[in-house]
């Protein structure tokens, strides 16, 4: 039931990510990266299985472990490691850097580093999507964590009231840095908390990238249907630290191995070769050519120069007049197919159709008829 | 020239942008079918339908953020804060997104966001409501700040910015709201960070903006006129861009300076404007500028009390007189 195309593309694209985390650990290790870093190492099932169900002019974003949402979108690989490395070719000419990676090229918005601050925002472009009547969906990736932020519940609630075309993704790995979601939640399973929004809450096992592409693929079909946000909760774990500073020295070596056992690129390739897509070796050299594309950016990276200093005021406020920068036009010199925003249509969208009143009374106990008054004695 | 109410100057900008331009909408609490807690938006719902004059839920973070992402993909929202204390909570999507996206995005991304609402005292309603809060989005590049004394610099101001590509915050006088004045009909633009003259004069300079300039500015610069006293009355109409090159302009004519501001002194917008003008304009200075400004204190329900922690016309001639060294 999935093509081959599909299936060595979701191995290609995670066996990327693996990749590239590896070699931005590395060069942490080396003090080219600094700063905060965060890793997706062992959670590749969740972004690749997500992307390759999504059309490519779908809104996209997430939090801070932000490196290879963009990359499996389509991003610059040398590109991304130059912003990593603080470099004048980077995404973001070195002003964002690891936490806000951002490529509005390929839709991926960014790359935010307040927890959960994106998902107001994503809700915000769902909302411009369904103004301008267009039937393209917006995904929002955050932690478990972010789940105990206000700004979720508020989003929530006025995305769940609108129908806004929102797809919401915990990616919960079941650590908020270092605290046990369990440990500071009431309800520690983000999805069971939907019926307070009357929004749909699914989950899938974010270990297993068909399992994930597969439900994204059909919340996505009713999501454009006029479904109304959504939520799915992909259970996952990081294996690595929350940043590159964390030696994650809460949790056991006995969990960490174990759920190394579930590493979904081998779990993927186990499948590969026994459903005969491709042999171990072809797999292999698959793996190596990634390597190669994470070795060119590293070299990319390398060479490339800091920001000029004259740019330490550029991009704080918008000139009149002044246009957008197009990252890869600029650095790669090619032609670039940038997204635009229709500036002239008729909005149609009844954001508030008439509906019968909810009531909002608390439910009244049956009661007994009251008795007949009696009649006074002596009345006529 | 028509004359309008400040309301009425405000929601005279917001219908011809509105009317002229399908990517800007209205979104707050009560702005729709309550037509707007001061009236702003009366009767745009029935004009513009339910998508454009949206009423929000209570949840300032959340209806920021909102408005923030869809500017990031082409609209344009206008987000109606009840008052700007209630602002407070939406501090981190307009601080942490809507100043910096631009910025850490390598100028990819563009937030033309227009975030407005009542700001300063309202009369008697203690201190989680009566606060002026420039000076704290001044502080953070990446926002304009404005804040408009009459009903025609209220609309022009907020033409220019639903226009403006950047996140403006565009803070509107409690008090002012009924204040009417002669307002252009139409297309009347007042460029953002553009102070003007309201009162031309000789013999000091008094910079000041929103509702300080009717409430005790303008009364104190008659009462110094009677006195032979001539005061320029800058109204800095922008708080951030600010206009230093009116303000050196003044200082250069009269020499002398006193800086009026509602908000708190601590690291207020005036302790800004007097580090400009000592640094620029040190030669011109005949006296050491002079700030007058809510006392640093939070503010009191009691009449008496409300009165005294806000500036007045006798603290403002006081101040005008020592620096006369009369």
């Amino acid at each position: 039931m999935h093509s081959s195309e599909l299936l060595l593309t979701l191995f290609r694209k995670m066996s990327l990510s693996r990749r590239f985390e590896e070699k931005a650990g590395q060069a942490y290790g080396q003090k080219k990266i600094q700063g905060f870093c965060h890793l997706y190492i062992g959670q590749e099932a969740v972004v690749v299985g997500v992307n390759e169900a999504l059309r490519p002019d779908d809104y996209v974003m997430t939090g801070y472990r932000d490196h290879v949402h963009p990359l499996v979108r389509g991003a610059d690989a040398g590109m991304l490691m130059a912003e990593l490395f603080g470099k004048d070719t980077g995404y973001s000419k070195g002003k964002g850097g690891s936490m806000h990676l951002i490529d509005v090229e390929h839709h991926f918005y960014g790359g935010y580093g307040i927890v959960g601050g994106q998902i107001p925002l994503a809700a915000g472009m769902a909302f411009a999507s369904k103004y301008r009547g267009e039937d393209r969906i917006t995904v929002c990736s955050f932690g478990d964590a972010a789940a105990n932020q206000g700004a979720l519940w508020e989003s929530f609630n006025m995305a769940s009231k609108w129908k806004l075309p929102v797809l919401y993704i915990v990616e919960n790995n079941k650590y908020g840095m270092g605290t046990d979601i369990a440990r500071v939640s009431g309800e520690p399973d983000i999805h069971k908390r939907m019926g307070a929004f009357k929004m749909r809450g699914e989950t899938v096992d974010g270990m297993d990238v068909l399992a994930v592409h597969d439900k994204v693929e059909s919340l996505a079909k009713d999501l454009r249907a006029g479904s109304g946000p959504i939520l799915l909760e992909a259970y996952c774990y990081r294996f690595r630290g929350h940043s590159m500073s964390d030696a994650a020295t809460y949790r056991t070596k006995d969990e960490v191995e174990a759920r190394k056992q579930q590493d979904p690129i081998i779990t993927l390739r186990t499948h590969l070769v026994k459903q005969k897509v491709a042999t171990d070796a072809e797999l292999d050299a698959l793996d190596e050519a990634q390597k190669h594309i994470v070795e060119e950016a590293i070299a990319f990276a390398d060479a490339s120069a800091e920001p000029p200093i004259e740019d330490v005021y550029t991009h704080a406020l918008i000139a009149e007049g002044e246009p957008d920068e197009h990252p890869r036009a600029r650095v790669r010199g090619v032609e670039v197919k940038w997204p635009t925003y229709p500036t002239d249509f008729k909005v149609t969208w009844d954001l508030e159709p008439k509906e019968a009143p909810v009531s909002i009374a608390p439910p009244v106990e049956e009661v007994a008829p009251a008795a007949k008054p009696m009649k006074k004695k002596g009345a006529a | 020239m028509p004359e309008l109410a400040y309301r009425d100057a405000l929601k005279e900008a917001l219908d011809e942008e509105m009317g002229r331009d399908p990517r800007v909408y209205l979104m707050g609490e009560e702005v729709a079918r309550y037509n707007g807690a001061y009236k702003v938006s009366q009767g745009l719902l029935e004009k513009y339908g339910s998508a454009r004059v949206v009423d929000a839920p209570i949840s300032e973070l959340g209806f920021a953020g909102l408005g923030i992402g869809s500017a990031m993909v082409g609209l344009r929202p206008v987000i109606e804060m009840m008052t700007w204390n209630f602002a407070i909570l939406a501090m981190d999507q307009i601080v942490n997104n809507a100043a910096k996206i631009r910025h850490m995005s390598g100028g990819q991304l563009r937030c033309p966001i227009v975030f407005r609402g009542p700001g300063g005292a309202g009369g008697r309603l203690s201190s989680q409501h009566s606060q002026a809060l420039e000076a704290n989005y001044a502080h953070f590049p990446g926002l304009k700040v404005v804040a408009p004394a009459t009903p025609a610099d209220a609309k022009g101001l907020l033409k220019s910015a639903i226009r403006d590509e950047n996140p403006v915050v565009f803070i509107e006088g409690e008090l002012l709201y009924g204040l009417k004045g002669e307002v252009p009909e139409g297309e009347h633009l007042v460029p953002i960070g553009k102070a003007d003259v309201k009162l031309a004069g000789s013999d000091v300079t008094i910079i000041t903006w929103s509702r300080m300039l009717t409430s005790c500015v303008l009364p104190a610069a008659q009462a110094l006129a009677e006195k032979g006293v001539s005061a320029e009355v800058l109204d800095l109409r922008s708080i951030k861009p600010l206009d230093l090159e009116a303000i050196a302009a003044s200082v250069k004519k009269t020499n002398r300076v006193v800086i009026v501001e509602e908000g708190w002194g601590f690291a207020g917008v005036g302790a800004q404007i007097a580090d400009f003008i000592q640094r620029e304009c040190f030669d011109d200075l005949d006296a050491p500028v002079l700030r007058v400004h809510g006392l640093d204190v939070n503010m009191a329900y009691a009449a008496n009390l409300e009165r005294a922690i806000q500036p007045s016309t006798e603290r403002v001639i006081e101040a005008v007189n020592q620096v006369l060294y009369k």
